[in-house]
């Protein structure tokens, strides 16, 4: 796809978000938009997937560490093809196979179950691993948030993946610098994110996680790292894409009122325009 | 009996080590303990199938889980305070919430493990372990039980804990009818006066209890709940409604464990009379140091002391 063509997959990926979330009046939206842009390009770029076929063999996996986020991968599996746009508003709703927070056994494409933080990258490390041991050559990705630092068993996983020289892993980090409590740096500061990284052997990038050009650059540089595992660490805006979301850690788990839907479903529409107009950089 | 005594964590890192050539797919998990939990023995005949994770269980049990969704065979191993008590959380959300293909093998478990204490002695896992949907606990009594556990974990499908201990213990289920199948307990001795559920180490100190309990006119019988999840409800009850009395016996504490999950089924079983239950275990407190032996009788799990409780309570 062209940037153009990633840029405008994005609003619409934005705006199943908002829409689940609305419809749920529940759910996390500032940490699914933050990573819009990077669960567009994993989908739609850079897996080896199928939406016809979610558990074939040789398929890239990819876990969602900070599993909260779940309404910005929903929504970029349903506009992918894995399940109908439609179903997003039955997220969160008792039946649905839209969980809270991602299971691998109610919802089509998804490879592992997750949501308690810390957690994601282990599992994703052991399909790395059994990769390796198998001679399969499909690639892990695990998508962390910045907050999610704080857990220990990151700094576990990290550092057997970076001992096991697994060149099939790509760990991203949504860097949005918000966490339900506030600023990370305030928190408990997780920073130097990237020398944190390094010191665990693996190979780091610092990206804009809204810019697909700084994207796809950076999985280019991912694949072709032998020997380390690789740390896409990208600044992001949380709540990106919706102005009264963005930046605010109050929209870290909080659904928009049904005006606030509206203000925000008008504003990617703004969005799309501009995009197709050329503009939206 | 046979005079032969083995611990349960050699069993297991014997049969994993018997068992790697006829099933070729699993692999084997260690977080430093390989020399204790007995994975060693399978290191050394299949190291490519062993990783050692370091001293991190909590990122083994996720990398087991990951290995699993790959459609790969995992067993996890470390001492049971770690594998079920530090890696609760892990052990729920990411083997148990996905029902993957993860096998834990946890050794010194129970006050058994001895001189290193109250921090290793986990009293706590059986509780921990069968409240997570799914999960499927076993406690070995001894080595040829331990080896039928392990060949049953690679033969079925799903999460399941196995507990072994630390110090060497008799060998009692060497008669040509034995046969290990999860979830059917195993009457070992039939008796119409009481009936002794017991499981893991305790077993074979409850055969020598009923062995003094006869010579005083008490018949007891004893059956091995080698599956505490799931429970053979069949055989207590009917066991309870014949004796019309019942005692546990675990070397757990006696909150969650063999006990609890005994009087959850008898509680609810439509026997007409009541049946008194003993739960024997250890009493809501923590261990200490001293060798396993000294510490079995200490806390009157030896036959002496189960013995001595028993009488007093029939009394």
């Amino acid at each position: 796809m062209t940037d153009k063509e990633l840029k405008l997959m994005a609003v619409n990926v934005r705006e199943g978000i908002v829409t689940a979330v609305h419809a749920a009046a529940s759910g996390h939206p500032g940490g699914s938009l933050s990573a819009a842009d990077m669960y567009t390009y994993l989908y739609f770029e850079e897996m080896n997937i199928d939406p016809k076929d979610p558990r074939k063999e040789d398929r890239d996996r990819f876990v969602l560490s900070k599993g909260h986020t779940s309404p910005g991968y929903y929504s970029a599996l349903a506009n992918r093809g894995f399940f109908p746009v439609e179903d997003l508003k039955t997220f969160r709703k008792l039946g649905s196979y839209l969980q809270g927070h991602p299971c691998m056994n109610e919802t089509p494409g998804v490879d592992m179950s997750s949501g308690s933080l810390g957690q994601g990258l282990s599992a994703a490390t052991g399909m790395a691993l059994s990769a390796k041991l198998r001679n399969k050559d499909y690639r892990v990705y695990a998508l962390l948030g910045d907050g999610e630092l704080e857990e220990g068993q990151i700094w576990e996983a990290s550092m057997f993946a970076g001992a096991h020289n697994l060149d099939n892993l790509c760990v991203i980090v949504d860097n949005n610098d918000l966490q339900i409590d506030g600023r990370v740096a305030d928190v408990c500061n997780i920073y130097p994110i990237d020398e944190k990284f390094k010191a665990f052997n693996f190979n780091v990038i610092n990206i804009n996680g809204h810019d697909f050009g700084e994207i796809r650059d950076a999985f280019k540089a991912a694949r072709e790292c032998k020997g380390k595992p690789t740390a896409i660490v990208m600044k992001t805006v949380k709540g990106k894409g919706v102005s009264y979301m963005e930046d605010n850690a109050g929209w870290h788990g909080k659904a928009p009122s049904d005006a606030e839907y509206e203000t925000a479903m008008a504003e990617l529409e703004a969005l799309r325009e501009e995009i197709n107009k050329g503009g939206a950089n | 009996m046979s005079d032969v005594k083995i611990a349960t964590r050699e069993s297991y890192g014997n049969a994993l080590a018997e068992l790697g050539d006829e099933f070729k797919d699993f692999v084997v998990l260690d977080a430093d303990l390989a020399g204790a939990t007995k994975t060693s023995v399978f290191k050394k005949k299949f190291p490519d199938r062993h990783i050692d994770c370091g001293i991190a269980e909590a990122d083994m049990t996720g990398i087991a889980a990951g290995l699993a969704t790959t459609g790969v065979p995992v067993f996890i191993s470390s001492f049971a305070m770690f594998a079920a008590g530090r890696n609760f959380e892990q052990v729920r959300n990411s083997i148990g919430y996905p029902h993957l293909n993860v096998k834990i093998g946890a050794t010194h478990a129970g006050i058994t493990v001895g001189e290193d204490g109250a921090t290793h002695q986990c009293l706590e896992d059986l509780a921990l372990m069968r409240v997570i949907p799914g999960m499927t606990v076993i406690v070995p009594s001894d080595d040829i039980e331990a080896k039928a556990a392990v060949r049953a974990a690679l033969t079925t499908e799903g999460p399941m804990y196995m507990r072994f201990g630390r110090a060497a213990v008799p060998v009692i289920n060497d008669g040509p009818d034995y046969k290990f199948q999860i979830g059917k307990a195993i009457k070992l001795r039939s008796g119409k006066d009481i009936s002794i559920f017991c499981c893991g180490v305790c077993v074979a100190e409850c055969l020598k209890t009923a062995e003094t309990l006869a010579s005083k006119g008490i018949e007891a019988e004893v059956i091995n709940i080698h599956t505490i999840k799931p429970i053979d409800k069949d055989a207590i009850i009917a066991s309870a409604s014949s004796t019309g009395r019942v005692f546990t016996v675990e070397e757990h504490s006696v909150i969650g464990g063999l006990g609890s999950a005994v009087a959850e089924v008898i509680s609810e079983s439509d026997i007409p009379n009541r049946v008194k239950i003993t739960r024997i275990g250890i009493n809501d407190e923590f261990g200490q140091s001293g060798k396993a032996g000294e510490l079995m009788h200490y806390y009157k799990l030896d036959s002496e002391g189960i013995t001595e409780r028993i009488l007093q309570e029939l009394k």
